[in-house]
């Protein structure tokens, strides 16, 4: 008997204090982690939540207190949450109630893997890991392309093929890992560091093809993500379909959605690279067809020039230049001669106009003493008796001085 | 044009647009202009044949019992 003070009849205070005693010091339930689905929870102004965990079969009331939520990391509890509470199961006597009074919540299923997530990307985001200036450039044509995936998978060849393709003058150098399962992340990280410590990779496509969030769970664990930061060669991570994004996604210098997409952004086209060869050889033709046209170009004028200087060419054009001047010469002789006649012309009128044998012609006569043909102006001049000679217009008269 | 077997694409395609670059300068004699070009159409048909025979080699990492590191080619059926 646990309890030696027991009575017959008991009353209802001491039957309550007799089961909360037994059940805060029984082994198994005064420290216990029951895990099921909480239903009916309501959260007080004093900060204390009530809830009810149950499973198929049973339910056991909850009680956390505000003073244990705040220490608690797991987030808001919600109806509908799997979870795992840890805590000491109790009588409250008050309401005669067998409650979980609750100390720590765990997440189950989902949602303690998606907590995991966000809590890990908060904390490496918090580090700087995924900040865009850590991404180094892709090698834009990388001789040696390194992968981390499965051997047997089917991502493997996916991205053999595409490299096949695109871009054959590579070489592919493989670290074969784990991609799901326990060991998986520590096998990643081991496939990244022996890349690394080999060397001969120019990029490291981190792969594996499409699946649940836990099967792709190993490329959200830290490991991974630290193995992706301090490779020294860029990675491309490739995991999963176009929705999923993982931890080693955010770390990668470029994320690509699926293995295939991952392998054609590692590599350039070659079918590009055979039309910018084409090109070239269109442009090498051009241009010499170009620089022969110049040099026949530049011969020609020599040539023409040199013909235009040639002995006969200029004794040629001294003779051209010659019987222009003549040409010149006469015309202007020509011009000459006919300004001078004219000029001859113009005078000999002016002449004819100013000549005295007009003014006979009207009457006016000449009058010269017959002996020295001197000519009177003046009756002073003449005596009577004197012989004069009269010229008229058509011939002259001898005449006698009569009177003055 | 010494050498050349042992050219990688991009260094016979760099060298490939050095002669085109050199053409276009222009200032080039005619003897010259000509062994340029010639030397050009060699390279691009190097870098064409390159591309054409070009395979991609598969190789595999593996951590041998001594713990080297060793790389040998892989075929998978």
């Amino acid at each position: 008997m646990l309890f030696p003070d027991t009575p017959a009849v008991w009353s209802v205070a001491q039957l309550s204090r007799y089961l909360k005693e037994l059940l805060e010091t029984d082994e198994v339930v005064r420290e216990v982690w029951v895990r099921g689905e909480i239903s009916g929870c309501k959260t007080y102004a004093s900060g204390h939540c009530y809830f009810t965990l149950k499973d198929a079969e049973a339910q056991l009331p909850c009680v956390f207190f505000k003073h244990a939520r705040q220490r608690s990391t797991a987030p808001e509890l919600r109806d509908g949450m799997a979870i795992a509470a840890g805590g000491h199961i109790s009588f409250y006597e008050r309401d005669g109630k067998l409650q979980l009074y609750v100390e720590q919540v765990e997440l189950l299923g989902e949602g303690a893997l998606y907590l995991r997530f966000e809590q890990l990307k908060a904390r490496l985001a918090a580090e700087g890991l995924f900040e865009a200036e850590r991404k180094r450039p892709l090698p834009p044509a990388p001789q040696v392309v390194g992968i981390v995936t499965s051997l047997q998978a089917a991502a493997l060849r996916d991205m053999l093929r595409v490299l096949r393709t695109r871009y054959p003058l590579a070489r592919v150098v493989l670290a074969p890992t784990l991609v799901q399962g326990a060991e998986a992340p520590a096998a990643i990280a081991r496939a990244l560091d022996f890349l690394n410590e080999h060397g001969e990779a120019d990029v490291i496509i981190v792969a594996r093809g499409g699946g649940s969030i836990e099967e792709l769970w190993a490329f959200n664990e830290e490991i991974v993500a630290r193995a992706i930061a301090r490779s020294r060669i860029p990675v491309i991570s490739g995991v999963g379909h176009e929705t999923d994004v993982t931890i080693a996604d955010f770390v990668a210098d470029l994320r690509a959605s699926t293995p295939t997409a991952a392998a054609t952004a590692a590599v350039p086209n070659l079918a590009d690279w055979l039309a910018e060869l084409q090109e070239r050889r269109q442009e090498l033709t051009l241009l010499l067809d170009d620089l022969l046209l110049r040099y026949r170009e530049d011969l020609d004028r020599a040539e023409r020039e040199l013909a235009r200087q040639s002995p006969r060419s200029r004794l040629e054009r001294l003779q051209q230049q010659l019987d222009g001047t003549i040409e010149t010469l006469q015309s202007e002789m020509q011009h000459k001669l006919v300004l001078q006649r004219e000029r001859l012309r113009g005078t000999a009128l002016r002449l004819h106009s100013l000549s005295p044998l007009l003014t006979l012609a009207r009457g006016f006569a000449v009058v010269r003493r017959a002996e020295d043909q001197r000519i009177v102006i003046s009756i002073q001049q003449v005596q009577p008796g004197d012989r004069l000679d009269i010229q008229v217009a058509d011939g002259r008269i001898s005449a006698t001085v009569n009177t003055q | 044009m010494d050498g050349l077997p042992t050219l990688s694409y991009e260094e016979a395609y760099e060298k490939l647009e050095q002669t085109v670059a050199a053409l276009q300068d222009g200032h080039l004699s005619l003897e010259d202009a000509l062994a340029y070009y010639e030397e050009g159409m060699k390279l691009a048909q190097y870098c064409h044949t390159l591309l054409e025979k070009a395979e991609l080699r598969v190789q595999q990492l593996r951590v041998t019992d001594e713990g080297e590191l060793e790389i040998e080619p892989l075929d998978l059926a």
